[in-house]
């Protein structure tokens, strides 16, 4: 009997070398295997370093304004040449990153906290509660998102924090019905059912059970929205409806600089490719941790 | 079929309503008084009463919306604030425009983004494919208001080969028929005329083009790779098929339903994105149109142009829901 026992725990111990690796751990190791996802994440930690030294490296300030030097190409003085006031463009790129990526984050933010709680409430309750959610879903989704922010931003009026609610406003029915959907499928398992049969409060089995197994989606869907919520931003501000002048905002930097378009490019490129490279970032980033936490959305 | 129609268009009177109530509230949600807002902080209290009651703010707002629904139902999209005339009738050749811009947009983004997911299906993992796909992501990444401002400077600025702004040459204006130019000139026999809209229409719509192009470009290339890995393929292959036929009658078909999934959402957001376009080409179009009325604070304007472009955004998610069983017969709907 106690050789059998002991046969029995030969055979339970788990060498070293084959325990199981933490699931993080995995997810860690086949995002740094994807190049592009890397360069990314690369792309979008310079923009945050950028963003957070901006004041210590910054040559100039993003307002300090030099008439004498107006519309000056780029130089050894000032990198990315200077714009129609004569500010230094490369130092209000450096302090735009600040913006964006606060505008990016926070607005995201905002739409993940209100869209995760509408998506979990419609999708355990159901009933007319979903109903009702979802039809408002269904009304915001029937707007071309940059046409929902003007509307919102109309009401509230133009600036960079009203352009921000606005971002928000209108991805809150993205993320609403991707959690919806997943919790919908996610009541159905027998460890929900289990928390009802032993008398689990509805707010502890939503936040402690279906939330956690619900977000994955979420954090995918997030690094992909940052990326359109930096260009809606950019939008905004470019039709004047979201940084209000000195603000170095880069859309509101392209609006500012179309009229010098032929005696000076260089104050319209050097913004749009931070534009661009700041979206590809997130873009690339959101791809690489897309197949990574949700390999069924891979296409 | 029928009932499924039937269905699918019932389902979109309470979408309708839900989006007049939040173009409704652009004006109503205005804190403080909207008629101070709309005349700015110099009008006379005079002007502010005239202008309140004008938008009939001095009544309940159920009534309002309630005469608002009414007005809508006759087809009436109320007055301009800034030209005093009536939106539905001079907001039609800014449609007509805007929706000259956004097809042609339409047709370049689906014939090069469906080709060039297909090709880079086909040589995957080739040259080619690495280059359409790396372009595909810049494509999506890129502001489309950049795009059309460098697009300017380079083709018509600095190379000279294409007109900066507008849609016509204004020394020999073209008489409107049906404000589409394209069919305008050709129906007035005017080929030169023609030629100068092609011309006008070639920046602009190809910067409206880029991201629904990458975005069709990538879908193609990853519904092809599915179906071409299929065993009805390989048989196809297997009986000595060419490759060409392979992939663009017998492939093609079945990846075609995410695709047109894609292609429809992105002709909505063209309507979204013809804002930016139009701002930066001076196109005389829907976009133009609510982006002087903002400037403006000319409301009614701005409910109107809303409405108007999310509405058809709606239709063409209706039509294209519709064609999904044109193209794949294999789903139905009435059960």
């Amino acid at each position: 009997m106690a050789e059998l026992a002991k046969n029995a725990a030969d055979i339970l111990v788990i060498p070293a070398e084959e325990k199981l690796t933490p699931p993080w751990k995995e997810a860690l190791k086949s995002f740094y295997k994807n190049k592009l996802a890397v360069v990314g994440l690369g792309i979008v930690l310079f923009f945050i370093v950028i963003a957070i030294i901006a004041p210590l490296v910054a040559p100039y300030g993003f307002k300090e304004q030099v008439l004498a030097d107006r519309m000056q190409a780029p130089s050894s003085k000032h990198w990315f040449g200077t714009d129609d006031f004569g500010r230094d463009i490369f130092s209000r790129i450096l302090y735009g990153a600040r913006i964006s990526l606060w505008v990016g984050f926070f607005s995201v933010l905002g739409s993940v906290v209100v869209g995760t709680l509408l998506g979990i409430v419609a999708g355990y309750y159901g009933r007319w509660v979903d109903a009702i959610i979802s039809r408002v879903f269904d009304v915001m989704l029937a707007f071309p998102s940059i046409l929902l922010a003007i509307a919102v931003v109309s009401i509230l009026g133009p600036s960079l924090r009203n352009a921000l609610i606005a971002i928000a406003v209108i991805n809150i029915p993205n993320f609403g019905r991707l959690v919806r959907s997943k919790v919908l499928s996610v009541k159905q398992e027998e460890y929900i059912m289990a928390a009802r049969a032993i008398g689990m409060k509805d707010s502890r089995i939503l936040l402690r059970h279906i939330l956690p197994n619900s977000i994955s989606p979420v954090i995918v869907q997030a690094t992909l929205a940052i990326a359109t919520a930096i260009i809606e931003a950019a939008a905004l501000g470019f039709l004047g409806l979201g940084a209000q002048p000195p603000e170095p905002e880069w859309g509101k930097m392209l609006a500012d600089s179309k009229n010098y378009i032929t005696q000076a490019p260089w104050t319209l490129f050097f913004p749009g490719v931070a534009i661009m490279l700041t979206v590809l970032g997130f873009n690339l980033m959101g791809d690489g941790l897309r197949d990574v936490l949700d390999p069924k959305m891979k296409q | 079929m029928f009932t499924y129609t039937v269905r699918r268009i019932l389902s979109l009177i309470p979408v309708l309503f839900g989006m007049t109530l939040v173009v409704f509230a652009i004006i109503h949600a205005i804190p403080g008084n909207p008629a101070q807002v709309i005349l700015g902080q110099r009008a006379t209290a005079e002007a502010i009463a005239t202008l309140t009651r004008e938008l009939g703010l001095d009544r309940p707002w159920y009534i309002q919306y309630f005469d608002y629904i009414g007005q809508l139902f006759q087809g009436d999209l109320g007055t301009s604030l800034r030209t005093r005339g009536p939106i539905n009738v001079e907001i039609w050749p800014y449609l007509a425009a805007t929706f000259e811009l956004t097809l042609v947009a339409m047709i370049i983004a689906v014939i090069v983004g469906v080709n060039a997911g297909i090709i880079s299906a086909w040589f995957s993992k080739s040259w080619f494919d690495y280059v359409a796909m790396v372009l595909a992501l810049v494509g999506v990444s890129m502001p489309i208001f950049w795009l059309g401002l460098m697009e300017q400077w380079a083709f018509s600025i600095e190379l000279g080969w294409l007109p900066t702004t507008g849609r016509e040459n204004v020394r020999d204006p073209i008489s409107a028929i049906t404000n589409l130019y394209l069919i305008d000139t050709l129906l007035q026999g005017r080929f030169d005329q023609f030629w100068v809209v092609v011309q006008h229409l070639i920046l602009p719509s190809l910067a409206l083009a880029t991201i629904p192009m990458a975005i069709i470009a990538r879908m193609t290339r990853a519904t092809m790779l599915e179906v071409m890995r299929s065993d009805y393929v390989r048989t196809a292959r297997a009986k000595g098929l060419r490759m060409f036929w392979v992939v663009y009658k017998h492939s093609l078909k079945n990846a075609i339903i995410p695709v047109l999934t894609v292609i429809g959402l992105q002709t909505g957001l063209l309507l979204g994105g013809a804002i930016l376009t139009e701002t930066i080409f001076g196109w005389p179009g829907i976009g133009r149109y609510l982006y002087d009325a903002i400037a403006y604070r000319d409301y009614p304007v701005i409910q109107s142009g809303i409405l108007l472009i999310a509405a058809i955004f709606v239709l063409i998610n209706l039509i294209v829901d519709l064609l999904y069983v044109f193209v794949d017969p294999r789903i139905k709907y009435n059960k």
